[in-house]
């Protein structure tokens, strides 16, 4: 039995390693994805794009213009000077955010009226619009308690010692402590779910197209009349990519860690554990749908179709919490969703078995589950 | 070029289309899939934000605090708690997002007119949410400090103490802010590139692994009418998944439309025809339908999504990954689309991006036949 599977497996790594180009697509994907991931998959909102409409030009506009300046989060790329250009700079996408000081900005302040600036705002992307609008009001409302202050320091003194306890207002102050990720960096938070995403794809693929390009081409037969059993058969076919699963891990994980400095805080050891667990399922998926598929292009289109709403439910990139409540307890069937979990949670929080136990749980019984389903499915399309 | 073989050719693969039911079903299903998906369940729309409370004040106006995150819609105050242990445990646990904290002393430091703490611990790990929930967290609190202010100086017998300013927000293009209505323009396009490059990306390959290419040489059919015919059969799949797409849009998630129809269907056959024509071109390169595949999903799939603005705004990006996402055709279909469906402009605004995809598309064809000559010579 043991010979036999070997055999199988060195014909398998043959395959996959004769022809070069086919050897550099096991490597080189997972690595352009993590540059890809790493540099470009970024939700946080810098350098937002600023048009400056001044119709005050006063000292205090210019204050509040260095206000925005000073924030380090926006960047005035245009001055307007009037609505049609507003427009325009709106329509073309050129500013993210217009902001708009009145004529008799400062002489209202100066008298104690209260007055607004106007901040029209490019939605188009609601995400980013939803952070620049805060940043915005927070850039202004800081202002305004500035303002205020001054102005009761002024009275105070105009008023001299009149009765100073007085002009304590309350005011409340948030401080906010923020763990696991203290500069709110996204790539923190992505670059470990690529990880999930090159195992499920190298395996799920590569596995489903290496049965079924057998059946196309015919060689199938060949196999089945030498003496190999099916359960040699799978074996042999699937662990040559778990192992080339298990390389490009380690591989993107070391790279995460020297390109990226993303902070890896939990046991390797326990990583390494639950990406076996996952490996099953990822397996054993690949095999049930090289049982379905007669073509490599029906079995490239199932696994997109499998895999596509399996890592988009996982978290990765939408949050599980946002999801309409139907659809989250939808994604309790989704076994991509426990190892995102388990993946960010030993990366970044540092967790351990006490924490992760569900979650391994979840991903052993689907392993088992999955993977005893499709073999036996497997064994009986082959008799 | 004969337009009598070119039809031969593209008939021949649009029977290739028709016999294979599963994969034509997978076809017209998989933008249905997204869709729906994208469409009711994925949004980076904050919301319901989990949240711990861990009063150490107990007092009238501690609690009056906290009413003010009660009342919000973006809090779900899960439950009270009385130690900083089970706010950790919660955020490990990722049972919670936040936890409040109104230090002991709160009440004295307010009543005395002194300015008084409000802690507030969160889970960065996702930092994002992180971000839109410090945001919200924020303006809770700056509103609630203002009343107080307000009300504090009428107690005192003064007038009430107006904010000296105030910002007034309007968004415009997307005025609830809702990820749904730019996700779905942004979708469509990218949907489409990889539909566009999966379905053509096989056909020649196809045809080299199972030996067929040679009978179709020994025909009098040339290289640039193969590439053609075929382009044609599957850019009449394309199309039909392109009008899936935009019905299902409009009429079930009711995504705004504000543009031109005409200009929207103009700008979409030039996307699918340099699209396929790039699935093509792969088709021709690699000899194996593996190889094929994994080239295409390398090169439509993960530009498509990341580097074509869809979600993740392109400015945000490094210098050199901005300048190379001006090769992704998927980047001027998305700027299009989101302009047409959002903003309802023209090729007065869009003129460049019309134009960018039209070179691509000449391009990318040009190089798709030149290659296939190259190959069969």
């Amino acid at each position: 039995m043991r010979e036999r599977l070997l055999c199988i497996i060195r014909k398998e790594f043959r395959q996959a390693f004769r022809e070069p180009r086919m050897r550099s697509m096991l490597f080189i994907p997972p690595l352009v994805q993590l540059f890809v991931f790493g540099f470009a998959v970024n939700l946080d909102v810098d350098h937002a794009t600023l048009a400056w409409m001044d119709g005050d030009r006063s000292y205090q506009s210019r204050e509040l213009l260095a206000a925005f300046q000073g924030s380090g989060r926006f960047e005035v790329v245009a001055e307007p000077a009037n609505d049609r250009e507003v427009q325009q700079l709106l329509d073309a996408s050129r500013a993210d955010l217009v902001v708009r000081v009145l004529p008799g900005f400062e002489r209202d302040l100066a008298r104690g009226r209260s007055t607004s600036v106007q901040v029209l705002i490019n939605g188009t992307n609601s995400n980013t619009a939803s952070i620049v609008s805060s940043y915005a009001s927070s850039i202004i409302t800081d202002f305004a308690s500035q303002v205020m202050q001054e102005r009761n320091r002024e009275l105070l003194s105009a008023r001299q010692v009149a009765a100073p306890v007085s002009f304590h207002v309350p005011q409340l102050k948030l401080q906010s402590r923020v763990w696991f990720n203290p500069d709110l960096l996204s790539r923190n938070y992505f670059v470990p779910g690529i990880v999930v995403n090159i195992i499920m794809l190298i395996t799920l693929m590569l596995t489903a197209m290496a049965i079924v390009r057998e059946k196309e081409i015919g060689t199938m037969e060949q196999l089945m009349v030498t003496p190999i059993r099916p359960i040699e058969l799978m074996l042999g076919k699937t662990l040559p990519f778990a192992l080339v699963g298990l390389v490009d891990t380690v591989l993107v994980i070391i790279a995460a860690l020297l390109l990226f400095h993303v902070p890896f805080r939990g046991s390797v050891l326990l990583l390494f554990f639950c990406a076996v667990l996952f490996l099953m399922t990822s397996l054993g998926a690949g095999i049930f749908i090289s049982t379905i598929s007669q073509t490599q292009q029906q079995a490239m289109m199932t696994t997109f179709l499998f895999f596509q709403p399996c890592f988009l439910l996982s978290g990765f990139a939408f949050p599980v919490r946002n999801m309409p409540d139907s659809v989250q307890y939808l994604t309790y069937l989704d076994p991509v969703r426990y190892f995102m979990e388990i993946v960010r949670g030993v990366f970044l929080k540092g967790s351990g078995v006490s924490v992760l136990w569900p979650q391994m749980l979840a991903l052993a019984i689907f392993g088992v589950v999955i993977l005893t389903l499709s073999s036996l499915r497997f064994r009986k399309r082959l008799d | 070029m004969s337009v009598r073989r070119l039809m031969a050719v593209t008939k021949k693969e649009l029977l290739h289309i028709v016999r294979d039911v599963r994969s034509l079903a997978l076809a017209l299903a998989l933008p249905l899939v997204m869709l729906l998906l994208f469409g009711y369940a994925l949004t980076l729309d904050v919301d319901r934000i989990p949240t711990y409370v861990y009063d150490q004040d107990h007092t009238p106006e501690s609690r009056e605090l906290i009413d003010q995150f009660r009342g919000s819609r973006y809090f779900q105050l899960r439950e009270a708690i009385n130690n900083y242990k089970t706010a950790e445990r919660g955020i490990d646990k990722s049972a919670i997002l936040l936890s409040i904290v109104v230090p002991r002393y709160y009440s004295r430091h307010l009543l005395s007119g002194d300015e008084a703490d409000v802690q507030l611990l969160v889970d960065g790990s996702d930092s994002n949410t992180a971000s839109i929930a410090l945001g919200y967290a924020d303006a809770v609190i700056e509103s609630y400090s203002a009343q107080l202010r307000s009300n504090a100086q009428v107690r005192r017998g003064g007038q009430p103490m107006r904010v000296p300013v105030d910002p007034r927000i309007r968004v415009w293009y997307n005025s609830d802010l809702k990820s749904k209505n730019f996700i779905v323009p942004g979708l469509i396009a990218v949907t489409m590139m990889i539909i566009a490059s999966m379905l053509s990306s096989l056909t020649i390959a196809r045809e080299w692994e199972n030996g067929t290419m040679e009978q179709l040489l020994s025909t009098p059919v040339r290289p640039g009418e193969l590439v053609l015919g075929k382009l044609l059969a599957y850019f009449a799949l394309g199309l039909a998944d392109m009008a899936i797409s935009i019905i299902v849009g409009v009429f079930i998630f009711q995504v705004p439309f504000r543009g031109n129809a005409g200009f929207l269907l103009f700008t979409s056959c030039l996307f699918l025809f340099g699209a396929l024509s790039w699935g093509i071109f792969l088709s021709a390169t690699a000899r194996t339908q593996l190889m094929a595949f994994q080239m295409g999903m390398l090169s439509s799939f993960l530009p498509g999504y990341l580097l074509s603005g869809f979600i993740y705004s392109i400015h945000n990006m490094p210098r050199i990954i901005q300048i190379v996402s001006y090769i992704v055709p998927a980047r001027y279909f998305v700027t299009i689309l989101n302009g047409v469906f959002l903003k309802g402009v023209g090729y007065r605004i869009l003129w460049l991006e019309v134009l960018m995809l039209a070179i691509y598309a000449g391009l990318v064809f040009w190089g798709a036949s030149r290659k296939m000559r190259l190959k069969v010579a």
